[in-house]
C-alpha cells in the first residue's frame, strides 16, 4: 500500500537477514571469549551496531519505505548520542572529586568548619556539611 | 435534540450554522468528544486554572518577600509555595499552554484539517494530563514539595517531601506532552490541504513543528530520569547520590537535558503566535518567511546543545563548561533572525492596534530584554557573579512570562473570536495590556537590580538594604494580579453576549478564517484549497471589528 | 471570503476500500502513512527513554569498571545467547506476519502471529529463570536490596541496578508487546486484515523489532562486555 514493490513476496530476503543476524550474534559471541583490551566495547558495539541496522533496514522496512521515517529513527540515534556524549565528555575531563582528594575549596571548608567546632560550644551547634564525610 | 433543532433554525436566520459549541451540549459530549477543537477548550480551561493556581502562589511569595523576615508564613511554607509555583506554572501551565489549547484548536483549521491525524489519541492525551495534574495536586496535599522545580539531588533524595508523587506526576505529564507532539507532526506531515506545500505553511505550523520535534525528543528523558529519581530516593541506585556513588551533577545533565529544550517547548510556540499576528495587524507580508521557518527549527536544533549553561557552578568540567558557553550564543541567532524579521514586517505597514498587536508589540519588548540578558548569563565569567541570584529569576520570568505568558494572550485574544464566536471589549483589553505591561517591569526589572547587587534567590529572608526594591516589585504584582483579573473579568463577560464575530475578524489571511466563527464541527464543509501563500494581503480588507 | 467560494474537492468521495478508514483522512494510504509516523515518532520517544538508562550505564561502568568486569561473570552469557536467538527468530516471524497481510494470507499470517508470540513467552520463561537465580544469590537491584554474601566488589550492587532496570523495562516492553499481539491476533481470526488494511500489524511489527534492536544492544553491554 504504501509503496507497490512491497506486495512481493520477500520471504527468501528475510530469512537472509535472520541467518545473517544469527551468524552476527554467534561471532559476537565468540569475541567475548577473547581479550580486545579496551577494544573489546568497540568491537561489541560495532557489530551490535550492524545487526541493529539489518534489523532497521529489512525487517522494519526502512530500506523501501518514505525517507522521512528513517530521518525520524536517525534522529533519535543522534540526540542519544549528544545525550550521552556531552554527559561522557564532562565526566572524563572533571577533576576527579570521588578519588577522595579534596579540591582547595574543599580544604578551605574544612579548615573553617574546624575552626568554628573549636570555638563554639558542641551544645545546639549545627554542623557545616564538610563535617560528614 | 429540540435543543439543536431549535438552534439551526435559530441560525438559518442569520446564516449562521449549528457550531462545534452547540453540537451536543451534554456532558457526555464532551468528556468522549475526539474533536481537536473541543479538546483545545477543555485544555484551555485547565491550563487556565492551572495559570491561575500558579498566579496565586506567586502573589503570595512576592507578599511574603515585602519585607526581610516573616510576612506572611514561615520558611518552611515559603520553600513549598516557591516549589510549587514553578511546578505548576512550567509543567501544568506553560509546557501545555500553547500548543495543547491554542494550537489543538488551530493548527488543523490551519491547515485545512477535519482534525488531528491521531483525534483518540489526543483525548487520551488530555486525559493523562487531568491524571499527571492530579498527582502533582495530591503531592500538594500530601505536604508539599520543597526542593525548586528542579528537584535537584542530593537534597531530593534526602527531603522528606512528597518527591516520588511529584515525580511521578511529571512522569506522567511528560506522556501527555509526547502524544500531543507525536499527533501534531504526523498531522503536519499528512494532513495539509491540497496545495500547502511546506513553505505555504502559516509560520504558526512551523513553530508548533518545532516544539513538537523537541517535545518527542526530550521528554522521554524528562520520563526515565524523574523513574530513576524516585528509585534512587527509594532503595538506592547509586546512581545520582553521592553518599552511595553516585554523581549528583549527572542529575543536572539528566534534568537539564529536557529541561533546557522544554525553555523552547515554551518559547517556540509563543514566537509562533507572534509570527501570524504581527503580519495580521500590519496588514503586510511577513518579512522573511523562510528566515523565520528555519530559525525555529534551527532554535529546535540547537536547543539541544547547550543544557549545560544551566551548571556553570555545579561543579562539571572546565572544558565543558567553555563548550557549553560558545554553543550558548549560537541560540541568539536564529533568535535575532526572527526579531529583526518581526520588527522589518511592521516598518512602513498598516498598523491597527488591536488587543492582539497590543500584545504583540509588548512581547517584543519584553523578550528581546529576556533574549539579552540570557547573553549575560552565557558568559562564563558573568555567570558566576549572577548565578542563583534575582538576576536569574528576572531574565527566565522576561522569557517566560514576557515571552510566552503575553504571546498566549496575544493568541488568545487574535483567536478568542474564532473559538467563541464572540469578541470582547477592545477597551478593557488594552487597559488589561496595558496594567500588565506595567506591572511585569515593575515587578521584574527591579530585580535585575537585586540579582545583580548580590540578592540569591528563593531565599526567605533577606538583607534590610534591599528591602525597598523587594516591596517595589511586590507593588507591581499586584499591579500585574489587577491586569488579570480584568482580563479574566471581560473575557467571561464576553461569553454572556451573542455569538457576533465574523468569519474574519481581523483582516487574517491563513485558512481558520475562512471557516465559520466558531467552526462548524468538521471545520470546513469542503477541504478548502490555498489559493495564495500565507500573508498575502493584496485582496483581503483590513479588519474592522 | 467565504466556505462556498472554496473549490469543490473531491474528497471523501474517494472508493472507502476498508471500513477502517477514518473519516478525517481523504485516502486509506494517506491513513496509512501517517500512523506509520506516529509510530515512529513514538519509537524515538522509546529510544531516548532506554537512553537515559544507557546513559547511567555509560557513566557507571567508567566509574566502577571492576565491578562491572566481576559482576558479568554471574550471568551466563549462553541463556543470554539463548534468548537473543529466540527474539530474532520472533522478529522474523513478525516481519513475515506483516508480509502475510499485505499479501492477504490469513493462515500465514495468524501463524506467524502465534510463533511470535510463542517466542515472547519463551523470552520471558527465560529471563524469569535468570531473575531467580539472581534473587537466591542475592544479586538484586539497589543498595536496599543487594544482599550478595560472595566477595565484595565496590559498584557490584550499581552494576545489577541497572540490569534489573534495563532488562526490566525491556521485559515490559515485552508484556506489552504480547498484549498488543494478541488483541492484534483476535483480529486476524476476524479476517480484518486485508492487503487493503492492514495497518495496526505493520505497527506492531515496528514496535516488535525495536524491542528486539534494543535486546540487540542490551546483551553485549550486560552478558559479554568485561
Amino acid at each position: 500500500m504504501s509503496s507497490h514493490a512491497s506486495h512481493h513476496d520477500h520471504t527468501k530476503l528475510y530469512a537472509g537477514t535472520l541467518l545473517t543476524l544469527l551468524v552476527l550474534t554467534g561471532i559476537t559471541v565468540a569475541a567475548s571469549y577473547f581479550d580486545f583490551g579496551s577494544a573489546n566495547v568497540v568491537v561489541a558495539m560495532f557489530i551490535a551496531t550492524v545487526k541493529a541496522s539489518l534489523v532497521a533496514l529489512i525487517f522494519m522496512h526502512l530500506k523501501d519505505d518514505k525517507p522521512v521515517n528513517a530521518v525520524i529513527f536517525c534522529g533519535s540515534m543522534v540526540f542519544l548520542s549528544i545525550f550521552l556524549g556531552f554527559c561522557m565528555l564532562d565526566v572524563d575531563s572533571r577533576e576527579k572529586v570521588s578519588t577522595g582528594k579534596l579540591t582547595w575549596v574543599e580544604e578551605q571548608d574544612r579548615e573553617e568548619a574546624k575552626k568554628k567546632v573549636k570555638a563554639s560550644p558542641p551544645a545546639g551547634h549545627s554542623a557545616p556539611a564538610a563535617e560528614h564525610h | 435534540m429540540a435543543d439543536v433543532l431549535h438552534h439551526q433554525i435559530h441560525a438559518a436566520s442569520d446564516h449562521r450554522e449549528v457550531d462545534y459549541l452547540s453540537d451536543g451540549r451534554g456532558i457526555r459530549d464532551w468528556l468522549y468528544t475526539v474533536d481537536h477543537k473541543r479538546i483545545g477548550v477543555m485544555y484551555l480551561f485547565f491550563i487556565i486554572l492551572s495559570f491561575f493556581v500558579g498566579g496565586m502562589l506567586a502573589l503570595a511569595i512576592r507578599l511574603e518577600l515585602l519585607y526581610p523576615g516573616r510576612t506572611i508564613m514561615d520558611a518552611e511554607t515559603y520553600n513549598r509555595v516557591f516549589t510549587l509555583h514553578g511546578a505548576v506554572m512550567v509543567f501544568l501551565f506553560i509546557i501545555p499552554s500553547i500548543p495543547a489549547a491554542l494550537g489543538n484548536f488551530v493548527l488543523p483549521l490551519m491547515l485545512g484539517a477535519k482534525d488531528v491525524a491521531f483525534p483518540k489519541l489526543n483525548l487520551a492525551s488530555f486525559y493523562i494530563y487531568c491524571l499527571g495534574a492530579t498527582m502533582m495536586i495530591g503531592a500538594i496535599i500530601s505536604g508539599g514539595v520543597d526542593t525548586g522545580w528542579t528537584f535537584y539531588t542530593p537534597y531530593s533524595t534526602s527531603t522528606n517531601g512528597a518527591v516520588t508523587l511529584t515525580a511521578m506526576g511529571v512522569f506522567t505529564l511528560g506522556f501527555s506532552s509526547i502524544f500531543t507532539g507525536i499527533n501534531f507532526i504526523a498531522t503536519i506531515h499528512k494532513l495539509r490541504a491540497p496545495g500547502m506545500g511546506w513553505f505555504e505553511m502559516p509560520l504558526f505550523v512551523w513553530g508548533i513543528y518545532s516544539t513538537s520535534v523537541i517535545q518527542v525528543l526530550a521528554t522521554p528523558v524528562i520520563g526515565i530520569t524523574m523513574v530513576l529519581l524516585g528509585l534512587e530516593r527509594a532503595f538506592g541506585i547509586g546512581i545520582f547520590d553521592p553518599r552511595i556513588g553516585g554523581d549528583p551533577v549527572l542529575f543536572q545533565h539528566f534534568f537539564w537535558f529536557y529541561s533546557h529544550p522544554a525553555v523552547y517547548i515554551m518559547i517556540l510556540p509563543g514566537m509562533a503566535i507572534i509570527s501570524e499576528v504581527i503580519p495580521t495587524f500590519s496588514h503586510r507580508t511577513i518579512f522573511g518567511y523562510r528566515g523565520i521557518a528555519f530559525s525555529s527549527v534551527a532554535i529546535a536544533l540547537v536547543s539541544f546543545i547547550v543544557w549545560g549553561h544551566h551548571m556553570f557552578t555545579s561543579g562539571q568540567s572546565q572544558l565543558i563548561n567553555a563548550v557549553f558557553s560558545f554553543l550558548t550564543f549560537l541560540v541568539g541567532i536564529p533568535s535575532g533572525i526572527k526579531v529583526f524579521n518581526w520588527v522589518a514586517t511592521m516598518y512602513k505597514g498598516r498598523i491597527t492596534l488591536k488587543a492582539p498587536m497590543l500584545f504583540a508589540i509588548s512581547f517584543l519588548l519584553l523578550f528581546t530584554i529576556g533574549g539579552l540578558t540570557g547573553l549575560f548569563l552565557g558568559s562564563l565569567s558573568i555567570d558566576i557573579h549572577l548565578h542563583d541570584t534575582y538576576f536569574v529569576v528576572a531574565h527566565f520570568h522576561y522569557v517566560m512570562m514576557g515571552g510566552t505568558v503575553i504571546a498566549f494572550l496575544a493568541g488568545l485574544h487574535y483567536w478568542w473570536p474564532k473559538m467563541f464566536g464572540r469578541m470582547y471589549n477592545e477597551r478593557l483589553a488594552a487597559i488589561s495590556c496595558a496594567l500588565i505591561f506595567v506591572g511585569f517591569n515593575t515587578t521584574f526589572l527591579t530585580q535585575f537590580v537585586l540579582g545583580s547587587r548580590g540578592m540569591p534567590r528563593r531565599y526567605y529572608n533577606y538583607l534590610d538594604q534591599f528591602q525597598q526594591l523587594h516591596m517595589y516589585s511586590t507593588f507591581g504584582s499586584w499591579i500585574l494580579g489587577a491586569g488579570f483579573f480584568l482580563m479574566a473579568g471581560y473575557l467571561l463577560a464576553s461569553l454572556r453576549g451573542p455569538k457576533n464575530a465574523p468569519m474574519d475578524p481581523w483582516g487574517g489571511t491563513t485558512l481558520e478564517w475562512q471557516t465559520q466563527s466558531p467552526p462548524i464541527t468538521h471545520n470546513f464543509h469542503d477541504v478548502p484549497v490555498l489559493k495564495h501563500a500565507p500573508y498575502d494581503y493584496r485582496n483581503i480588507p483590513q479588519g474592522e471589528a | 471570503m467565504s466556505v462556498a467560494e472554496n473549490i469543490e474537492h473531491g474528497h471523501g468521495h474517494a472508493a472507502e476500500l476498508s471500513p477502517f478508514q477514518q473519516h478525517h483522512f481523504a485516502t486509506a494510504q494517506q491513513q496509512n502513512e501517517a500512523s506509520k509516523i506516529g509510530m515512529w515518532l513514538f519509537l524515538v520517544t522509546e529510544v531516548l527513554l532506554f537512553g537515559g538508562l544507557f546513559v547511567g550505564y555509560g557513566l557507571s561502568h567508567a566509574k566502577f569498571p571492576e565491578a562491572w568486569k566481576s559482576a558479568h561473570h554471574h550471568l551466563q552469557r549462553e541463556l543470554g545467547a539463548l534468548n537473543t536467538v529466540v527474539l530474532l527468530v520472533s522478529s522474523f516471524t513478525m516481519v513475515m506476519a506483516v508480509q502475510a497481510a499485505k499479501l492477504n494470507r490469513r493462515k500465514q499470517l495468524i501463524g506467524n502471529l502465534w510463533v511470535t508470540i510463542i517466542c515472547a513467552c519463551i523470552f520471558l520463561v527465560v529471563k524469569y529463570f535468570e531473575y531467580s537465580h539472581k534473587y537466591h544469590e542475592g544479586l538484586l537491584p539497589f543498595k536496599a536490596f543487594y544482599s550478595y554474601q560472595g566477595p565484595q566488589v565496590p559498584g557490584e550492587f550499581h552494576f545489577f541496578s541497572f540490569y534489573f532496570m534495563m532488562t526490566g523495562l525491556h521485559g515490559f516492553h515485552i508484556l506489552g508487546g504480547i498484549a498488543v499481539l494478541l488483541w492484534v491476533l483476535k483480529r486476524s481470526y476476524a479476517g480484518d486484515f486485508t492487503s487493503a488494511y492492514y495497518t495496526p500489524v505493520d505497527l506492531i511489527g515496528l514496535y516488535w523489532h525495536l524491542v528486539d534492536l534494543i535486546w540487540i544492544y542490551l546483551f553485549p553491554l550486560l552478558y559479554l562486555i568485561s
